[in-house]
């Protein structure tokens, strides 16, 4: 896989797309064959690796004492980025949370939690991007603000791994598709 | 990193204050249900304090150890924290520092105080401060290879007591045997030593068994 590529993942329920997400982070071991990420196998690189991801699973990876503005910066100082208060409230604006960026994200709806998890996508800089159903309770809106947040960062060569039963159609026609079936 | 994962942990607990608390009372009340029970026999009551406040600590710290990390499993976050650039025993060994400051630096604190009720010398209810402070280390640590292993089972409460119980019995010994020693009047500095040890050891070895059974656990 080349810089600039996206690739869409199709298929019915159980036919593995979220396994195949797991097995490309990480998170799962393949039962054959292996993972290679400039020619070295993710397993023996380890953090290396992971330092280049970044994953958002079918589960938001929200803390539901926490406001989203805790969520953002708390996740991102794990992982060692560091993000102003400034920074996270104004990206979170760009999600279409502005004014409850300080709420405890157990008082927003499901959508909005959604969106405060894809909020990482803008302050992270890593290279690949895998995203299992995170289409999932988002409204029109939100979803052309993925397709353009895709783009971007497609088109500073990165690398988007999608599942998703929606589709996520992108302009200039680069989506590459790949129909798993059980 | 480290101090991140630790940070996030503590403010997690002090926004859902109660599960502390409830941890603490439970301490308190096991504690105190002994000498109401027993009524005021103060020798009978001096001879079993050692063993009664320990056991309390031990199920004490079952109540919040099944919550190590299934909270995290449950809204993803742990997934999140597995793919983080840093080894994962440094993960666990943050979560389980913040488990120890949370639920079982309360309990030592409080330990003294509850240990008055069995009539225990001021140097007596020393010791066993130190005899916990050495000791509940050793139940954080040793319990997160048993809250990593039943990640995600149905009915992980009970089995994760079965588990990682029998493991605290040396822990126990020791910890027991240092209070003992000073309510007969002899010295406790032998078993400190060996509790000492005991954490040394569990410290070395925990983080990395927990790290291993948390990536099982998450296939």
């Amino acid at each position: 896989m080349s810089p600039g590529t996206y690739v869409q993942l199709t298929g019915p329920n159980g036919s593995g797309k979220t396994s195949l997400l797991r097995i490309l982070c990480g998170l799962l071991a393949p039962a054959e064959g292996q993972i290679t990420w400039q020619g070295a196998n993710i397993r023996s690189l380890g953090e290396e690796y992971v330092a280049q991801l970044t994953y958002l699973g079918h589960r938001h990876g929200i803390k539901e004492e926490f406001s989203p503005v805790e969520n953002l910066r708390i996740s991102n100082a794990v992982n060692g980025v560091s993000v102003s208060k400034e920074r996270a409230e104004e990206v979170l604006g760009q999600m279409g949370l502005a004014g409850r960026e300080s709420l405890p994200a157990r008082l927003l709806s499901e959508g909005q939690r959604r969106r405060a998890g894809l909020a990482r996508l803008l302050v992270c800089n890593t290279r690949l991007w895998l995203l299992d159903e995170v289409l999932t309770s988002l409204d029109k809106g939100a979803v052309s603000l993925v397709r353009s947040l895709i783009e971007n960062h497609l088109d500073g060569g990165g690398i988007a791994i999608v599942a998703t039963h929606q589709e996520l159609e992108l302009s200039a026609g680069r989506t590459k598709r790949l129909e798993l079936t059980t | 990193m480290l101090r991140w994962i630790v940070w996030r942990d503590l403010m997690l607990a002090w926004r859902r204050r109660a599960d502390m608390l409830s941890t603490v009372f439970f301490f308190v009340i096991v504690v105190s249900l002994f000498p109401l029970g027993i009524g005021p026999e103060t020798q009978l009551l001096r001879t079993i304090a050692p063993g009664v406040v320990w056991v309390a600590a031990l199920l004490a710290s079952m109540l919040s150890l099944g919550r190590l990390f299934a909270n995290d499993y449950h809204d993803g976050t742990l997934e999140q924290l597995l793919l983080t650039p840093q080894p994962l025993f440094l993960v666990v060994l943050g979560k389980t520092l913040a488990h120890w400051i949370v639920a079982e630096v309360p309990l030592v604190l409080i330990a003294p105080l509850v240990g008055v009720q069995f009539n225990l010398s001021t140097e007596t209810l020393w010791i066993l401060f130190a005899s916990l402070l050495l000791g509940t280390p050793v139940l954080s640590l040793i319990g997160s290879v048993g809250a990593a292993l039943t990640l995600g089972l149905r009915g992980g409460g009970v089995l994760i007591s079965l588990l990682v119980l029998p493991l605290y019995i040396p822990a126990l010994i020791f910890g027991a045997g240092a209070v003992e020693a000073s309510v007969m009047g002899t010295s406790p500095a032998a078993h400190l030593y060996l509790l000492g040890a005991f954490a040394i050891v569990s410290m070395l070895f925990s983080p990395w068994a927990a790290a291993a059974a948390l990536r099982i656990s998450l296939e």
